[in-house]
């Protein structure tokens, strides 16, 4: 078919979801800031009350019972600084487990505003899109707030610790869009995501090599690690945060592995909701 | 219990009596509900402590070794925070079931308003609801007690009176939670009570000892329950006893009946006044 | 004769085994207001969807302005406006709020979208709700936010799936005005219905549909002077009695029909088809004379009445 012997109203259809098909996932994403904004209150109140907390709690109560610096590869540093990139990693990959369930369920079933733009231009892969944009700007704001912060406590020695910022987003989309995909196939919720927070959230924070490093696991549950992108993302913080030694190559093995569970959530999410609404 | 403060002039305008004796009926439909609806959910509340225990008490404490306990002893990390992770399940056990329950059908269910308007008064509603509240949060505590014993964590047999004590803390925090919520508009609202609770979670004395804060901020943390909580519990299970912890009884048994009463008053007047 | 907006032919729509559209054909042309009528599971929803280009068919072709939806989703979609069955504006949001993302979707500059926003709040008589939250609306008032939300891309075929299903007499009539309007400014209307009166309404031309297939097609008195008399005179004599009754009464009109609690006699004038009645010595407990409706019609055709 070409313009010339196309109708009139098939080559107006054509020139009007020009901008949808090109910027579709920013709509979307505009619409999930519109609805964050009832929250935004909340946002800014965990986003500076948590880090607060944490960091005393973690940086100067449990630091004055743990003894001695923690050692890790023959490096020696203070509990505070030990524990300061995993709590940055923990605050996004929390903030995404958040943002990812429910909201996602929300939009598919209890109010269904999914349905609703799937009758617009925009579709099902750029709905995911637009989640993903809008989330990934809510992790950061948490995790920028997070990293002030730390400077402020002193936690941060290293020149590049700022990088770790990225690392905290990245596990929080590693985890997040794959739990996405998930909730996206879920017609209904009978508990299904409050499980996954039990005994899939809370158990990765308190097991990832977190707040004592992965070694002090015993062997038969160090796996537990090796799978939890919160792992990935800690160890990566803290070599760009205080030059945590290990090899190179296992730094890129973070990165790489942090940014395939990115990537293959995401496209499932896609590939689910594209199912979904298509129906 | 203290059924005697339902004035018995009130009995006279009929439907705003305040005890019909039945608070049992209360509870049986809350717990059928439950059964019916989420009981994995309500289960699995009870592997939460278990988790922070594993990996602050045996993971985190390789590295902090041992610490200073009630008595002066030393005595090892997980056997310090055990007894506060069980305060703290009887507290969020408590608390979840009075007032994310309570919210719900206060404001959607509009469950209170159907009770109401059977033989039911409201004090009925407040007994049931708080005793219901209280058997999830004992069944939390009983589970967590018996992964302590198995871990070795329990050091004395006054461990034992650890569970009614526990039953005691959460009654302060049921009753006193529904009377919270019985106040509470929005979801918003209810974002506070994390607010609150997350900071006390942290900070009542229970991964590090109130030595770190200076003196003013120890007294602000003393004066919130949680701490007599854990300063109660922990006594017992290390079997450093003294007549000091009485206080600590005290405390929460005058937030028990300080909660009932106001939520008895507050169901009172949202729903028959 | 300008090209018709949507041609259907032989469309199919298999869940599994289940065909929930059976061999479907038919064509919108511009302007025109279309409806479907059938019970519920008739497969008109899955019809609706697969005209709004939100679920691929099975089987058969379909082309909406001349596009292929498995092809051109996101194209036909811009020219479409949809109200579902169920509601889903974004309750977290305000009422114009709602119009104001929604018409982001379509690419529409944000200050034509907000012209558009307020006239069309004005339009479904919401002026006094624009900062209301969606929550506190009543069912009337979110279908009117719905109807105003789907017109905010000035669509070509506005395509709504029962649109007063749930709704109290006074707020269908409300809804129907703002739809009559919409007919007049020339919006093609694609409706799905389960209610005759609807149907007769608002349709200038109607498919039955039952059991996802197509039982007949025409304007509202064209199928009533196909399968219908003029008239319909409605007699009871219990619901023991009916039955024997009826058969003596055969003969009297066109055609009985015996349902549990009255008898319907389809003839040209009801009155007469009345006194041949009582002329066989019958004398009903109650007897009504009424005009034949759709109702009569989708009765004839499938045996069964539109809503169970």
């Amino acid at each position: 078919m070409t313009a010339t012997e196309m109708r009139p109203d098939a080559a107006h259809a054509l020139i009007a979801a020009r901008a949808p098909r090109r910027w579709g996932a920013w709509y979307v994403a505009e619409h999930r800031f519109r609805g964050m904004k009832a929250y935004t209150q909340t946002v800014i109140a965990t986003g500076i009350g948590s880090p607060l907390m944490y960091l005393f709690a973690m940086g100067v109560g449990l630091a004055s019972l743990v003894d001695a610096n923690v050692e890790q590869n023959g490096l020696a540093v203070s509990y505070l600084v030990f524990v300061a990139p995993a709590l940055l990693a923990m605050a996004a990959f929390e903030a995404a487990a958040e943002e990812f369930s429910y909201p996602i369920m929300l939009g598919f079933k209890w109010n269904p505003i999914f349905t609703g733009m799937g009758a617009s231009p925009v579709t099902p892969g750029q709905i995911i899109d637009g989640q993903v944009i809008a989330v990934t700007v809510r992790i950061a704001v948490t995790s920028g707030l997070y990293y002030l912060f730390m400077l402020l406590f002193g936690a941060v020695p290293g020149e590049f610790g700022w990088v770790s910022l990225g690392s905290a987003v990245l596990t929080g989309l590693a985890f997040g869009t794959l739990l996405m995909a998930y909730v996206a196939t879920l017609e209904n919720d009978s508990g299904q995501i409050a499980m996954v927070m039990r005994f899939l959230v809370l158990p990765l924070t308190l097991f990832s090599g977190t707040v004592f490093p992965l070694t002090q696991l015993p062997w038969f549950l160090q796996w537990i690690g090796w799978l939890s992108p919160l792992w990935h993302g800690t160890e990566l913080g803290r070599v760009v945060s205080y030059g945590h030694p290990e090899p190179a190559w296992l730094s890129i093995v973070h990165v790489a592995y942090l940014l395939l569970l990115t990537v293959v959530g995401w496209m499932l999410a896609r590939r689910v909701a594209a199912r979904r609404l298509n129906r | 219990m203290s059924v005697q403060i339902a004035p018995a002039r009130r009995s006279v305008n009929g439907p705003s009596a305040l005890y019909a004796g039945n608070a049992r009926s209360v509870m049986l439909r809350g717990w059928r509900a439950t059964a019916s609806t989420n009981w994995l959910v309500m289960v699995s509340g009870f592997f939460e402590p278990i988790f922070y225990l594993l990996s602050m008490g045996i993971g985190l404490g390789a590295l902090v070794g041992n610490v200073e306990g009630p008595g002066g002893t030393e005595i090892p990390y997980a056997a310090f925070i055990a007894p506060a992770l069980l305060a703290v399940a009887a507290m969020n056990g408590a608390v979840y079931d009075s007032t994310w329950n309570v919210f719900f059908k206060i404001k959607f269910s509009k469950i209170y308003e159907g009770m109401l308007a059977t033989s039911l008064g409201p004090f009925d509603i407040a007994l049931g609801e708080i005793s219901l509240a209280l058997i999830r949060g004992a069944m939390y505590a009983f589970g967590f007690m018996v992964v302590m014993q198995v871990l070795g964590l329990n050091l004395s047999w006054w461990a034992l009176l650890a569970f009614p004590a526990v039953l005691l803390i959460a009654s302060g925090f049921a009753s006193f939670g529904m009377a919270v919520t019985s106040y509470m508009k929005t979801f918003q609202h209810m974002d506070w009570i994390n607010f609150i609770l997350m900071p006390m979670f942290m900070f009542s004395a229970t991964f590090f000892p109130l030595s770190v804060y200076p003196p003013d901020v120890q007294f602000v943390i003393q004066a919130l329950p949680l701490w007599h909580g854990v300063e109660l519990v922990r006594g017992l299970t290390t079997g450093a006893v003294e007549m000091g912890m009485l206080w600590h009884v005290l405390y929460f048994a005058v937030m028990s009946l300080v909660g009932i009463v106001f939520t008895t008053r507050r169901l009172r007047a949202l729903f028959l006044d | 004769m300008p090209e018709p907006v949507i041609e259907a032919r032989n469309l199919v729509k298999k869940y599994k085994d289940f065909a929930a559209v059976d061999d479907i054909s038919f064509d919108v042309a511009p302007g025109e207001s279309f409806g479907l009528l059938g019970p519920n599971g008739a497969g008109k929803s899955t019809t609706m969807r697969m005209v709004g280009a939100v679920s691929s068919r099975t089987a058969g072709s379909l082309s909406i302005l001349g596009l292929d939806p498995d092809e051109y989703g996101p194209e036909i979609r811009s020219q479409l406006g949809v109200v579902p069955q169920a509601d889903n504006l974004d309750e977290e949001l305000r009422a114009r709020e709602n119009l104001l993302v929604y018409g982001r979707y379509f690419g529409l500059p944000r200050r034509l979208v907000a012209q558009r926003a307020d006239e069309l709040m004005a339009f479904a008589q919401l002026d006094d709700k624009v900062k209301a939250k969606v929550d506190d609306l009543s069912g009337g008032m979110k279908r009117r936010l719905t109807i105003a939300r789907a017109l905010i891309n000035d669509p070509r075929i506005l395509l709504l799936d029962e649109p007063t299903t749930g709704l109290d007499p006074q707020a269908r009539h409300v809804l129907w005005d703002r739809l009559f309007r919409l007919k007049e400014q020339g919006t093609t209307l694609v409706l799905t219905t389960h209610y005759m009166d609807e149907a007769e309404q608002l349709c200038d031309r109607i498919v039955v549909v039952d059991e996802g297939r197509i039982m007949a097609e025409g304007s509202p008195s064209q199928l009533i002077r196909q399968y219908s008399s003029r008239e319909v005179l409605e007699v009871r004599f219990g619901s023991q009695n009916n039955e024997v009754v009826a058969r003596e009464l055969e003969g009297i009109g066109d055609r009985n029909e015996v349902l549990p609690d009255r008898i319907l006699i389809y003839a040209s004038n009801g009155e007469e088809a009345l006194g041949a009645v009582t002329e066989r010595g019958h004398t009903p407990i109650t007897s009504l004379v009424r005009r034949s409706s759709l109702e009569d019609v989708f009765l004839r055709l499938t045996g069964r009445s539109l809503i169970e």
